[in-house]
């Protein structure tokens, strides 16, 4: 770069996927019709009154502590006081100067280096409701609201201004993730808005201990847009600067279209949130035998699971991180690890052909139909040479889509692997007559000539050959 | 301050609300008399602490019966002037 | 209650309606009226009693309604021209007590709008008058709902109290009203003012009555967080207890100047009572009252404005007609919906919680107010109960003290300090003072309602209850009453 270094932190959004809202007894399900997961709590009516639910508070424990973050013994909750029609009361119930937990960090690789990250807070707040505009929001007449997302519960994560690449700040979010993925408290879910983000960047010059004037950014609807966002905003500012100009601290919307982030123009004048204490609420007091109760039902998180799952089963850090991503992900290819013990045959299957069909189907591995007992019995087939390796592919294809059991399908479908020589013999002796000029390519050197001729064996037998026996039978009759 | 409470006032609005806000807050001043140095504010005057409800689902307002009151809409939603 | 055996449900009803029929043009008492609601549940209460089932001794007993509490099915618009079309669906939690109870609900009642006022001049709808005096005003907020127990058009009411709102109507309109502990009686439902402050309590004709109204809308919910979880006593069991040792203190800040000479006589009466008696009365101090008033209006209007902000128009309520965009909208319709003393409030409000104010305004009234909590536990230390005029004067007329707001809260300096500290208290008619009702307050500890409901049943038993002349005489034209001194009119409770 020139001489310039970027400051990131980020603000992170998660919902937790708790039954019920944070205060009222309304469904949090997705996918509603509008404003039918409501009641008049959450509508913000006349006369209603908040009621804290006791899982959100537990959730939100258990994702302070797998972010190594200190509990606080005693918290509240204030309001937010600002207008806006997603919000039915005109106040966001959320905790300013008391939160419920402080100093945690995460631990991200870049590059091969391993970089902790601040976690200054995380608290907890109630979500707003959702605005549908007939276009954009700049050129819609008029807004549609729909209050169902009003009072889901979520957590708010706000990071040190420890990230300094858009790399890092993507490492960032992508461990973020998993991390409170693996607790169970949240999907995480960019696409489903079950996780958001929102980034505050400036740039100093390397050396100088000073921070610069940041700004906002928001719409940042995938790590791909995080990540294009910095790097954009980042180069915007130095040519700012190096042009002579001051950074306008603003927030800036990201154009995804244009690659861009754009000024936000707003009528609204500089926020003055007016925080008070929520009278409607009384103070949490979180007594330590609460929060190691919580503590015990922490799951081994990713990177003890990475490092268990390389120590244990000799995998490579790369095949690890892809196994263990996901709590559910790791949990399928350890209980085929039961079924069939041989951990890097395992991890080549799950890593390969069915994640290509998982991420085709569009279906997550919770959802999968091949189960790991099904994946084990179908490697011993191929193991005892009932099939080949070959079949086996298209029979995890079948598996996949079916749900049945290998031996069913293989039974059924005639699958299984010609072995005997006798019965090859005859095909081979065919192929060779029928392919003379290959056969002599063969014989003049060129292996690869072997090759088609297995394939037509193959061709032939309908796959069912074993390529093996093909290949030597064909190198025995050909000398 | 009306910005910021969302209320439009008239010159003379502003006017009158302006002297009689003043003439309180000035009231109101009367509390610096008063040491308060090491005095806990009081936002809750019970001693509760740790209420909760538990983690269920229970009715909801049919969709009608929310936008009964609404006085705009648009099928299932509420309708609102333009944001921007 | 034993009017019930001499008639019935329904009976009484008609007789409550037809006294409004007869009064209501005058009083205006009501935003609403539930005729034919009202006459569906007297016959239901008929029903349930002629099957000897007697679920709660309200059954059957006709209730107004403050309209600031929400009513099922029933326009409910905190006298505010922002709600005037506001049809809750749902029942505040002491609306649903009283239906399970099988009480009778006759209809909501008018009020200062959003509770803020003391004299009910502040409704947009109308001004409620004093059955006393036609030319006075019943006090406020909760004025219709003393007005209309005072003239007979409903036998027991619901109000709320902030900073007076159902002691000083109650004593303005000659009744008995009682401000129960905070968090005694659940605030769902409840339109909230200011929500450290609110609580729903009894306006009644006597004081038994108000025993039992507070028993059946008492005790906790869970749907308030801020109520508490209690044993909530028979109150009306034990009324009749006597006061034998009781030691009363009379706060000096509060019997000083200001107080008016009237007043002043009849709270010297009811001490002469209250010894002859038994009790043990002496001056004792709070020495913060003075600051209670300054405190309550920055405490008040500051959570009052946040808790106002959701009247934009969006999803019930009056919407402004034209507006270029939702930021407008929300300017002209809560300029167009909220009268002049809801604005200043909100503005007020908004000023003590904005930024570089917060720690001068708002957090030091909440420190302020911890000492003045400290003023009430150091005085029960050495007394049962305290006792304190309600107002500073009777009932003043219609647009007297309209013109400076200031003037307007100082008629609440008697009953804000109760409100602050969140304790309990109930304001008992204790004489006439010029012909006009002077109501006395005793103050009690957390939870002491039944204390202060047998020191006022004392009071009441030697001083009697009063009927103001409308409701004596419901044709006569409503001029001043120029009477001689106290009606003991005994407890009949019909129209």
């Amino acid at each position: 770069m020139s001489g310039y270094e970027a400051v990131i932190g980020l603000e992170v959004h998660v919902e937790l996927k708790t039954r019920s809202k944070i205060f009222c007894s309304s469904s949090t399900e997705f996918g509603a019709d509008p404003n039918s997961h409501v009641c008049p709590v959450c509508l913000g009516l006349p006369g209603v009154l908040p009621v804290v639910n006791r899982q959100v508070v537990a959730y939100a424990i258990k994702a302070a502590l797998a972010l190594n973050c200190e509990i606080a013994g005693f918290c509240k909750f204030d309001r937010k006081n600002y207008y806006y029609p997603d919000m039915p009361k005109n106040y966001q119930i959320s905790q300013y100067d008391l939160p419920l937990a402080r100093n945690g960090y995460l631990e991200i690789d870049v590059d091969g280096r391993r970089k902790r990250v601040g976690i200054v807070r995380l608290h907890m707040e109630e979500d707003t409701g959702k605005l549908v505009h007939q276009g954009t929001i700049t050129t819609t007449p008029y807004s549609l609201v729909d209050y169902n997302r009003a009072g889901v519960p979520l957590i708010e994560i706000v990071s040190a201004p420890d990230l300094r690449t858009p790399e890092e700040a993507r490492a960032y979010m992508e461990k973020l993730r998993s991390v409170i993925q693996y607790t169970g408290v949240s999907d995480c879910r960019m696409e489903e808005g079950s996780l958001r983000c929102d980034a505050n960047v400036s740039v100093r010059p390397i050396g100088s201990r000073e921070l610069g004037v940041k700004t906002e950014i928001k719409n940042l609807n995938s790590f791909r847009s995080l990540q294009r966002a910095l790097a954009y905003e980042i180069q915007r500012q130095i040519e700012v600067l190096e042009e002579g100009g001051r950074i306008v601290q603003e927030t800036r919307t990201w154009d995804e279209a244009r690659e861009v982030t754009l000024t936000m123009r707003t009528k609204e004048e500089a926020h003055d949130y007016r925080y008070f204490p929520e009278p409607d609420l009384v103070p949490l007091v979180i007594d330590r035998a609460w929060v190691e109760e919580i503590r015990r039902t922490l799951p081994e998180l990713p990177d003890a699971r990475r490092t268990r799952f390389m120590e244990q089963y000799g995998l490579s850090a790369y095949d690890a991180g892809v196994l263990t991503a996901t709590r559910e992900m790791a949990d399928y290819f350890e209980e085929c690890l039961q079924h069939y013990p041989e951990p890097k045959t395992v991890a080549n299957w799950v890593m390969g052909d069915l994640s290509r069909l998982l991420n085709a189907a569009n279906v997550e591995i919770t959802a999968c139909r091949v189960r790991p007992a099904q994946l084990g019995q179908m490697l011993r087939l191929i193991d005892r040479g009932i099939i080949s390796g070959k079949i086996g592919k298209s029979l995890l294809e079948e598996m996949f889509a079916s749900g049945r059991d290998p031996e069913e399908i293989v039974r059924e479908k005639g699958l299984v692997q010609i072995t005997d020589e006798g019965a090859l013999v005859a095909v081979v002796d065919e192929v060779i007559a029928a392919n003379p000029k290959v056969v002599e390519d063969y014989r003049k050197g060129k292996e690869k000539a072997l090759g088609f001729l297995v394939g037509q064996v193959m061709k032939a037998t309908k796959g069912k050959a074993s390529p093996e026996v093909v290949n030597r039978l064909l190198r025995e009759r050909l000398h | 301050m009306a910005l910021l409470a969302r209320l439009a006032l008239s010159e003379e609005e502003k006017e009158m609300y302006t002297r009689q806000l003043r003439d309180i807050l000035e009231y109101a001043a009367r509390l610096n008399e008063l040491d308060t140095t090491d005095v806990p504010p009081t936002s809750h005057v019970l001693p509760l602490s740790n209420v909760f409800r538990e983690d269920e689902v229970g009715e909801h307002l049919a969709p009608e019966e929310v936008l009964a009151n609404a006085p705009e809409r648009e099928g299932g939603f509420f309708k609102v002037p333009r944001i921007v | 209650m034993l009017v019930k055996r001499e008639i019935g449900a329904v009976e009484l009803l008609q007789a409550v309606l037809r006294r409004i029929d007869e009064v209501e043009d005058r009083v205006r008492a009501y935003i609403t009226v539930t005729r034919e609601e009202a006459l569906q549940q007297a016959r239901e209460a008929d029903r349930m009693l002629s099957r000897g089932e007697v679920a709660s001794p309200l059954v059957g007993i006709p209730v107004a309604l403050k309209d600031n509490l929400c009513t099922i099915g029933v326009r409910t618009t905190c006298a505010s021209k922002i709600l005037y079309n506001f049809v809750p669906p749902y029942d505040a939690t002491v609306v649903r007590r009283l239906r399970d109870a099988g009480a009778v609900l006759v209809g909501k009642t008018n009020m200062d709008e959003f509770a803020m006022g003391s004299s009910t001049e502040n409704s947009a709808f109308f001004p409620t008058r004093n059955p006393w005096d036609l030319g006075r005003v019943p006090g406020g907020s909760s004025g219709g709902s003393a007005a209309a127990v005072a003239a007979g058009e409903a036998v027991m009411a619901l109000g709320s109290d902030t900073g007076g709102s159902i002691r000083q109507p109650a004593a303005f309109c000659g009744v008995v009203g009682l401000k129960p502990t905070y968090g005694a009686v659940s605030r769902y439902g409840l339109v909230a003012f200011a929500s450290s402050l609110d609580q729903i309590g009894p306006i009644t004709r006597d004081v038994e009555d108000c025993a039992l109204l507070l028993r059946a809308i008492a005790g906790h919910d869970p749907l308030d967080t801020t109520s508490a979880r209690f044993e909530v006593p028979d109150y009306a069991s034990s009324l009749e207890d006597g006061l034998r040792g009781f030691r009363v203190g009379v706060p000096r800040e509060y019997a000083g100047e200001g107080i008016d000479a009237g007043v002043r006589d009849v709270l010297m009466r009811v001490i002469g009572l209250l010894e002859e008696m038994g009790a043990v009365v002496e001056e004792t101090t709070l020495p913060h009252t003075p600051y209670a008033l300054p405190c309550y209006y920055l405490i008040a209007p500051a959570e009052a404005s946040s808790n106002l902000a959701r009247y934009d128009g969006v999803r019930y309520g009056y919407r402004t007609r034209d507006a270029e965009d939702v930021v407008d909208m929300f300017m002209k319709t809560r300029s167009e919906g909220f009268g002049p003393e809801v604005k200043r409030r909100i503005m007020l409000g908004t000023y003590a919680l904005s930024a570089g104010y917060y720690d001068a305004y708002y957090l030091k009234a909440l420190k302020v107010r911890t000492l003045i909590k400290g003023d009430f536990d150091r005085a029960f230390e050495d007394y049962d109960v305290l006792l304190a005029p309600t107002s500073p004067t009777p009932a003043f007329r219609l647009g007297e003290k309209t013109a400076d707001p200031l003037q307007m809260y100082l008629s609440d300096v008697c009953t804000l300090a109760v409100n602050l500290a969140g304790i309990p208290a109930i304001s008992v008619p204790g004489g006439l003072a010029d012909g006009l009702p002077v109501g006395v307050q005793f103050i009690g500890r957390p939870f002491a309602e039944g204390m202060l409901l047998r020191v006022a049943y004392c009071v009441e038993r030697r001083v009697g209850t009063f009927m103001a002349p409308l409701a004596r005489d419901p044709a006569a034209a409503g001029c001043a009453y120029h009477g001689s001194g106290g009606d003991t009119a005994g407890r009949g409770k019909d129209g």
